[in-house]
């Protein structure tokens, strides 16, 4: 058995700061900046370029590192799920009545069955949820140009005004989302 | 420490990252739903305690990396496509939107698909497809 502490649900104060000292090591280790979304793009550049010079760079030698950290960190999920035991989320009650209130009945697993499963796809809430959200995910990134590991960590502990004004707009279009249209969708 | 090891120790970092953001739950849609609706400190407590630890352990650090790079800029000189500012604030807000609706932004999405939640591979290709609309219109879009 495995000690609870590496199975329960880990504390903020525990998980923020450990999640703080990937910007001083990657910035160690080779100058890296910490950016999940800068390998959208370089997949992107990787499978099919197209025109203009936005994906048309040498990818493999700007984002060889940052590709196996994401290959990496697709492991850290395997392994974090199926081995540690990541399967209920403890969210407060007040979210749960509120979720309950927009129609949905099972609050069990990672993300709710009912929206992300590949039958759900077919109904629209599940195809906005996962296939425009998604697009609005990576068109949203690559146009502000970081996402919430480049600009609110990375840009934010190095005071980037810029990385301020993309967050602040992170909550409003969340905000939007939540409380607009999940109403209107669910 | 040798150039040869350095793909093995991003493959490791990035091993760690994501077994700290699948422990912290920050992968899963309901702990987004709570932090839009303010139902919890949990979310704020890690990006904020992020920020505070990248803050002050940065400023530590020597100017220049004390290692040699393995690849190079982080960044194409091409990124730096920067008018009013108008790309942070709707870029942003594009982004936040799609963050809200599928609970995930792109780290998650990554580590969601690892760990076995399949679906999220349909986001993935979505994510590329809004990713390389972005780079087919970006002549079009203030910046």
């Amino acid at each position: 058995m495995l000690p609870a502490a590496l199975t329960d649900t880990w504390p903020w104060y525990i998980a923020g700061p450990l999640i703080g000292l990937f910007v001083p090591l990657l910035q160690l280790l080779g100058g890296k900046q910490l950016g999940i979304s800068g390998n959208l793009r370089h997949l992107c550049a990787a499978l099919l370029p197209g025109r203009g010079d936005f994906l048309r760079y040498d990818w493999k030698s700007t984002g060889g590192w940052n590709l196996l950290f994401a290959l990496g960190t697709a492991l850290g999920g395997l392994l974090g799920i199926q081995v540690l035991g990541t399967h209920h989320i403890a969210i407060s009650p007040e979210t749960r009545a509120a979720l309950g209130a927009l129609g949905l009945q099972d609050l069990s697993g990672l993300v709710p069955r009912e929206i992300f499963s590949w039958p759900a796809l077919l109904t629209p809430r599940g195809f906005v949820s996962v296939v425009v959200g998604g697009f609005l995910v990576g068109f949203g990134a690559a146009y502000a140009g970081g996402c919430t590991s480049g600009h609110a960590i990375s840009g934010l502990s190095n005071f980037q005004l810029r990385s301020l004004f993309a967050v602040l707009g992170f909550f409003a279009g969340g905000l939007l989302a939540t409380h607009l249209l999940l109403p209107l969708l669910f | 420490m040798t150039h040869r090891l350095f793909p093995v120790l991003y493959l490791l970092l990035g091993t760690l990252f994501g077994i700290i953001l699948t422990k912290a739950e920050v992968i899963s849609w309901f702990r987004i739903q709570e932090m839009f609706r303010f139902q919890a400190f949990h979310m704020y407590g890690i990006i904020g305690s992020a920020i505070a630890v990248a803050a002050v352990t940065r400023r530590l650090l020597p100017r220049r990396p004390a290692l040699p790079t393995l690849c190079g800029e982080n960044t194409p000189a091409a990124d730096e496509r920067t008018g009013r500012g108008a790309r942070f604030w709707l870029g942003g807000a594009i982004f936040g939107l799609g963050w809200a609706l599928t609970g995930a932004c792109p780290g998650p999405l990554f580590i969601l698909l690892g760990g076995g939640v399949t679906v999220m591979f349909a986001a993935l290709l979505s994510a590329l497809a809004g990713t390389w609309a972005y780079g087919n219109l970006r002549s079009r879009l203030p910046h």
